[in-house]
């Protein structure tokens, strides 16, 4: 079943089109993943799905409700949770209070067992509970974007570049992260990746948007062995 | 103490949505006016005991001023929210004309008087004539801007309200994206502010004892000055700045000239600006990428 789908959305910023009528689903238990290069869309996309910006045209589907109009704070407490572009934490509160947030916004009561399974997945939250979140190094500040996410207890786990500029250790133990989270628990999630190498192992699915538009769609292994793909996103590095 | 009390609302509001709510100041004369009718009405009515009057009086203009600090909200800024930086700004200064004009017409343009409710207070030392006392009046001031700011500071750090205008605060989309209605976070920081103003209108009121339709001016500018000699954001700056603020007043019209000490603090707003705009607690902005 189609835990989201797309159909037909474009977004713009002011006069500026952002996506054209890109259509994309997302399966309950299904890891997809968005490649493209920068200034594609890619996080727009992500955005969109929250509703700001909101989508000039298309539907937006979650959970068989349509979620186009509806506004930001109520997309989000219907447990879709967002690991934004650029992390995004409050940096002037505590590591504690930003992932109390995350649950405490969802409308979650009993935040200690919540607050014990994130630290268990990231080790490195627990050590640092105190501490205020600006002071957290890169992979720490990412850790904690996706654990105040996961606080939602989400069904579909929005994940924009969770990879940048993060040492390679790091993005291994987040990538793996990830996998456990969707092997044990079925958790949904799309990613937003320009780690395309890892990002298509990873995924069940993906996407290439370019330009605003989707031009290619496939199962992970599958884009992986297109040639304009390895041209395009895997040659020079990774 | 009472300048801190003003100054904590226009640095919330500045904090939340990067604006000076130059409305701030009447609401807080609106406060005093609220207070004035709710302590006249109570006598009328027979109600006399001063603690209960005052309690009754707090409750009510705290209340009605956080009707008023929504209102404006809503009707001068959100509309202009996303609009161009100066927009909600002129707003605010049309929002301060408003309800200066209000307030004149529905009461008046003269000032209203009222009589001391506190007299006397404690003799803290006599020696040969020279009396240092501290009125009733002095004291009950501090105590309930000390409890007010107390019930303040805990509701900003421990209760998920506080939590999530911090939040709101601090990166305005990404509380969006948690699922804070940050609409109404916003509307209930100016609720919240409004209602402090009042409670410092109440004061002003029982302190001075003469209030008019203008005093809203003079101590928004000089509450706006604490906010931004503490720092503007801050909201331990606000109630430092306040206090600050108070205290080079009284020493300026100790040591030199009563008639100059607006002089004092408005220079002080010049030099805080010009050689330290961040404040004294003001935060260097320094961020992890």
């Amino acid at each position: 079943m189609n835990l989201l789908s797309l159909r037909g959305v474009s977004t713009f910023y002011g006069a500026i089109q952002a996506l054209r009528d890109v259509s994309l689903e997302v399966e309950e238990g299904e890891i997809v993943t968005l490649i493209g290069a920068n200034g594609a869309g890619k996080s727009t996309l992500m955005m969109t799905v929250c509703g700001n910006p909101r989508a000039r045209s298309g539907t937006i589907v979650y959970d068989g409700r349509d979620i186009t109009q509806v506004p930001t704070h109520l997309i989000m407490r219907q447990r879709i949770a967002q690991a934004p572009e650029g992390r995004r934490i409050f940096g002037r509160m505590t590591v504690r209070e930003n992932l109390v947030m995350g649950a405490e916004v969802a409308g979650h009561t009993d935040i200690a067992p919540l607050l014990d399974q994130v630290c268990d997945l990231f080790p490195r939250l627990r050590e640092r509970l105190t501490q205020r979140g600006g002071t957290l190094s890169g992979g720490e500040q990412q850790m904690l974007a996706i654990g105040r996410a996961l606080m939602a207890k989400p069904r579909l786990l929005l994940l924009d570049e969770p990879s940048l500029g993060l040492a390679p250790l790091v993005v291994r133990q987040i990538f793996t992260a990830i996998r456990t989270l969707n092997r044990e628990t079925g958790l949904t999630v799309l990613l937003v990746e320009q780690n395309a190498h890892q990002a298509l192992r990873l995924a069940h699915r993906g996407y290439v948007l370019v330009n605003g538009t989707i031009t290619m769609a496939g199962t992970g292994a599958e884009l992986l062995a297109r040639p304009e793909i390895r041209a395009a996103y895997l040659e020079g590095g990774h | 103490m009472i300048y801190g009390l003003i100054a904590v609302g226009y640095t919330m509001v500045y904090g939340i949505v990067g604006m000076i709510n130059f409305a701030h100041g009447d609401i807080f004369m609106v406060g005093s006016f609220l207070s004035l009718i709710a302590l006249l009405s109570l006598a009328s009515l027979g109600i006399t005991a001063v603690p209960l009057a005052l309690a009754l009086t707090l409750l009510f203009a705290a209340g009605l001023a956080a009707l008023y600090g929504w209102t404006v909200e809503r009707v001068a800024y959100r509309p202009l929210r996303g609009s161009f930086r100066l927009a909600p700004l002129i707003s605010a200064i049309g929002m301060s004309i408003v309800l200066q004009n209000f307030v004149q017409v529905g009461q008046g343009a003269r000032v209203k008087p009222m009589n001391a409710l506190l007299p006397g207070g404690v003799e803290l030392m006599n020696d040969e004539g020279f009396a240092v006392q501290l009125s009733w009046m002095q004291i009950a001031i501090v105590a309930t801007t000390l409890i007010v700011l107390a019930a303040f500071t805990w509701l900003v750090t421990k209760t998920p309200l506080g939590r999530s205008m911090r939040a709101c605060e601090q990166d305005l989309k990404m509380a969006g994206l948690l699922g804070i209605d940050t609409d109404r976070t916003i509307s209930l920081t100016f609720v919240i502010g409004a209602a402090l103003a009042a409670v410092a209108g109440l004061l002003f009121l029982l302190y001075y004892g003469v209030i008019d339709f203008f005093i809203g001016f003079l101590a928004g500018v000089k509450a706006f000055t604490a906010a931004v000699l503490g720092g503007i954001g801050s909201l331990p700056g606000a109630v430092l700045g306040g206090l600050l603020i108070g205290l080079i007043e009284v020493f300026w019209s100790a040591y030199f000239s009563v008639e100059y000490k607006d002089v004092a603090a408005f220079a002080i707003l010049i030099l805080v600006l010009i050689f330290r705009p961040s404040g004294i607690m003001g935060r260097a902005e320094v961020e992890k990428v």
